[in-house]
Parts: C-alpha cells; structure tokens; sequence
C-alpha cells in the first residue's frame, strides 16, 4: 500500500527545502535552502531524523494535508497555529515543536504562523525527494529542485520513507528571540553613502514592507544618500547583504538572493541573527546595530549552541 | 594582481583585483576562481560553500562552523596561484544566433545611434571572440565581452517586461544571452535555440567563467528545426 500526504489545500508558499545547494553559484545558482536554519533543524530533530533531511517549509498560510496510509510521527516547528482533524471528525489543537502521530484519514490543517513568517513540517524517515545537484531545495524562479521546482499545489501527492525505525514523540524547548535588534557587518560600499546616511542606517528605525519573500525583505526608512555612484560594478552576492538602490531604501538580500548584483551594500547581517530576522513579518520596526568580526564569529558560537 | 581581501559579514570575503573592467584583471579572478574550485574538489580546503568570480572580484562563501575568514586568506596568501596558467582557450565554442527582425527587437534602433547599418552591425558582433567574464544573476546567463567599440550602448530607459529565453542582448561593451524569460533593459540583437543551461544535464551549464565563444549566423528555418542533444 502507497502511503502518501494528499494535498488538499497548498498553502501560500509552500517549498520543500534542505541547508542549501552550493558549490553552484559560479553558474547563476544561489544555495537557496530553508530559511529559518534553527526550526528547520528542530523539525527534523523532533522526528529523529539527521538534522539536514529535507522538510517542507511553508509560509504565513501552510497546507492542510491528508495523511493516506499507515500511521507515522511528523512534527511542525516555528511558532504555528494548526489542528489535527481526526478520521473521526474530532479536532485537536496542535501544538508546534513538540511530534505526533498521525493516522489514515487523519489531516493536518496549519493555519497560520503565529506573529512570525516561516514554519517547518517533517516526518520521521523524511519525504520521498529527487535531489537536483546534491540537494532537495527548490528555487521556485528557476525550476530547481524537488516537485519539478515549483511551490506545492493542491493536486500533488508527497511521498514519504517509510523508517523501520521507532521514535518516540517528543518536545524541544525552543526560546525565540523576541528582539527586534539586528545585528551587522559594515557592507563592502559604506563608504559610498554620506557620514549622515551612515550614522541614520545605524540609528534610525526601519520597517519591513510587504516586498518580502525569499529573495528579499525591501525595507521603508530614512533615505539614504549615496555619495559616489548608485551603481558598482556586478559582484557576487552573499545571504544577507543590505543593498541600497538608487532610491536610498535598503533592500536585505535573502536565500533565494540573485547570484550577483550591481547596487552597492551598506552592511551584512551576521549569521548569528538571519534566522531571527527571516521570521519578521511586514510592518514590524527592525533597528540595525553595528558590531565587528569578532563579536559576529562569538555569537555564532552562541547560536549553534541551540542545535 | 589581487589587490585586496575584505570580509562581507561573517562567511564571506571578497577578493578585489582592482576597479579596472578587462580580460586581463578578469583572468586574474579567474585563476583565483579556479585554484579555489581545484582546492576544494581536493579537498585541500575545507568549509568553503561557494566561489562567484565576477568582473574583478571573487567572492567567497563559507560555512561558519567549519572555517574562519582569516583561514582562507591565510590560505590564498600563501599559495601561488597566481602562476598558475589558465587554460589556453582550449577550444572556442561556437553558438548559433539568428538575426531576423522578428528576434532583433532593437537592431533598427541601434542601426541610427550607431551609423551602421544592419550587415554592418551582425558583421561586427560575428567577428569577435567573447570572453565569459562571469556567469549568473540568474542561472546560467553569461556575461560576454568585449563588443566592437562602434557598437557600445546604453541600456534602455525603461526595461522590458518580458524577454524572451534565447535572447542576445548587449549593453556598453558587453553581451549576454537570456537564459530564462525575465524582465530587461539590454538591446535584443538577436536569439538563439542552443540551450546553455539546463540544470537536469550532467553538465549543467555549457559555459564557465574563462570560455571562449563566437557566433554564428543561422537562418529562421535553421532557428526553428534547431535541436539540442
């Protein structure tokens, strides 16, 4: 008997994903993969899984599944709202980072991701997924990846391994940064913006539009006034680069980021808070604060102390 | 010559070869790129995620956990990559181009800035050996150079929604073909049917940074019955 989740509803934008494809971005390939590393990690760890199987993220809006076949453990991380509709009819209230299982005829309605962005859905064994290049990431605007590239869509089937292996559910405790402080690198072209544009990006509040996916967080703020020329030469890009077009609004590059670009970067968001600021949704206040090397490689060291 | 080495944020740094934008400085990124790929397919480097060479500069990504910044730029300080000599063009890959009006949406635009005519324009952009400055902004989409000085143009003032996958553009000194439909501000000249990206391909891209290319002229009905192995 095949086992399968039945797509009833896909959801916003539903991908599955992994920690990236890489060694690629010499062709025009960004690593893409999940957004929020912590949770996806938590989704996996939650199942017994190894911490890079593939899951399947999802946004704001997730998908309401139907599970056909055979009972198996899955767990959803984040901060999510979401009901198990039993065969029954009975609902239950589900509760994030903590795994279940789930029966034939049992579906999993994620409603919502709850004051955050990103949420992670896994299942013990992992989802059956054809890797492209090393990886199960899906880069929805080129077509790379599982699903033929494309974001989940209500007529699809997900195919999971069965795992001989039993896993008891559990809970992981998860602390989510509630702060709304980014911290940052000075960004290779600082100094083609004014003392005053500097001093205003490190002081000044910015509010996250609702030009936001995974590509990029465009953000409304005081206008910075570029000094030498609203254009570099195209160079590589890196997750995280806080480039400033020519209107003086930054724009945060993110996983799905084009591989190189032409606008120059005031500052770099460190590792240590990407998870953190991916999980902000439009409209909330972000303030950039601005630290050197040395304390972005210590808070690293703090941040992967949490896996 | 490398210039300088800075950090971008905390996995990253940037190799500079200087402001210059020409074969010769682009070589020098290149020979970088490919002693970074080498080190890395060997395994002589560890933590390294990714390595984009673009005009005159080599950007490097790493994994945090597995490698520090001041350990790769220890390491490119230390070798001597830069006697390292590249490839000599091993072979200059031919790519067919159909110049038919219905493709070279703005060849009678640039036949009046320009002063040449038509046969004049295809004739130039045939004659010259591209060089593969870099590859990307999206998959696969190389950036050619140098054009023939009398063919230099700005981009468009307003960029168009749609252009067509195939399409050859050029904008200042450079080229470039479309490798997916998407938005631009080139000046279409034509379009080929090769297909220099396909991601289900063992050989994912057919051009890397480095190469070498000519055009060559086919015809609409040679466009249209045009098959990729």
């Amino acid at each position: 008997m095949s086992n399968y989740f039945k797509v009833i509803r896909p959801g916003i934008n539903s991908t599955f994903q992994d920690l990236g494809r890489f060694g690629l971005q010499h062709l025009g390939i960004v690593a893409s993969g999940c957004m929020d590393q912590l949770s996806f990690c938590i989704s996996n760890k939650l199942v017994g899984n190894k911490i890079s199987e593939g899951a399947l993220e999802f946004a704001y809006q997730g998908p309401l599944l139907e599970l056909v076949g055979d009972s198996v453990l899955v767990a959803i991380s984040g901060k999510v709202n979401f009901n198990i509709i039993k065969k029954s009819g009975e609902t239950i209230q589900g509760t994030s980072n903590e795994s279940f299982n789930i029966s034939d005829g049992d579906q999993i309605d994620i409603l919502s991701t709850l004051n955050s962005v990103y949420g992670y859905f896994s299942i013990l064994g992992g989802f059956k997924l054809k890797e492209v290049k090393g990886s199960v990431s899906t880069l929805v605007r080129a077509n790379i990846g599982p699903n033929k590239g494309d974001k989940l869509k209500s007529t699809d089937k997900i195919f999971f391994n069965r795992s001989s292996k039993k896993d008891k559910t559990k809970k992981i405790q998860v602390e989510f940064e509630q702060d709304n402080i980014i911290r940052v690198m000075q960004g290779l072209q600082i100094h083609y913006f004014s003392k005053k544009s500097q001093e205003d990006f490190f002081s000044n509040e910015y509010k996250i539009t609702k030009l936001t996916d995974r590509m990029g967080m465009r953000l409304e703020g005081v206008k910075l006034q570029n000094i030498i020329n609203k254009n570099i030469k195209s160079e590589g890009i890196t997750k995280g680069s806080i480039q400033v077009p020519g209107d003086g609004q930054p724009i945060i590059l993110l996983s799905d980021h084009p591989t190189i670009g032409g606008y120059p970067k005031i500052a770099n968001v460190i590792t240590a808070d990407y998870d953190k600021l991916v999980q902000k949704t439009p409209g909330t206040i972000i303030k950039f604060k601005l630290v050197n090397l040395a304390v972005a490689e210590n808070a690293f060291q703090d941040y992967v102390r949490k896996f | 010559m490398l210039k300088k080495i800075s950090n971008i944020g905390d996995c990253g740094i940037t190799c500079d070869f200087g402001d210059e934008v020409n074969k010769n400085t682009n070589k020098e990124v290149i020979k970088l790129f490919n002693f970074i790929k080498e080190s890395v397919n060997s395994r002589k480097i560890k933590g390294i995620l990714n390595y984009t060479p673009s005009y005159n500069k080599l950007i490097i990504n790493f994994e945090l956990g597995q490698i520090k910044s001041n350990e790769i730029i220890e390491f490119i300080k230390s070798s001597d990559y830069s006697k390292i000599n590249l490839p000599e063009n091993t072979k200059i890959l031919e790519i067919p181009i159909c110049y038919d009006e219905e493709f070279a949406l703005d060849i009678k635009r640039l036949e009046e800035k320009t002063k040449l005519n038509f046969k004049e324009i295809v004739s130039k952009h045939l004659e010259t050996n591209f060089f593969v400055y870099m590859i990307g902004f999206v998959p696969g989409q190389p950036f050619l150079g140098d054009l023939s000085e009398n063919l230099y143009h700005d981009r468009l003032d307003t960029p168009r929604i749609k252009i067509n996958k195939g399409s050859v553009g050029i904008v200042e000194k450079f080229c470039t073909i479309y490798t997916f439909e998407s938005p631009g501000g080139w000046n279409i000249i034509g379009r080929t049917p090769f297909e220099l990206f396909n991601i289900n391909k063992k050989n994912i891209s057919i051009l890397s940074p480095g190469d070498t290319i000519k055009f060559k002229s086919i015809t609409k009905e040679q466009f249209f019955s045009f098959k990729n192995e």
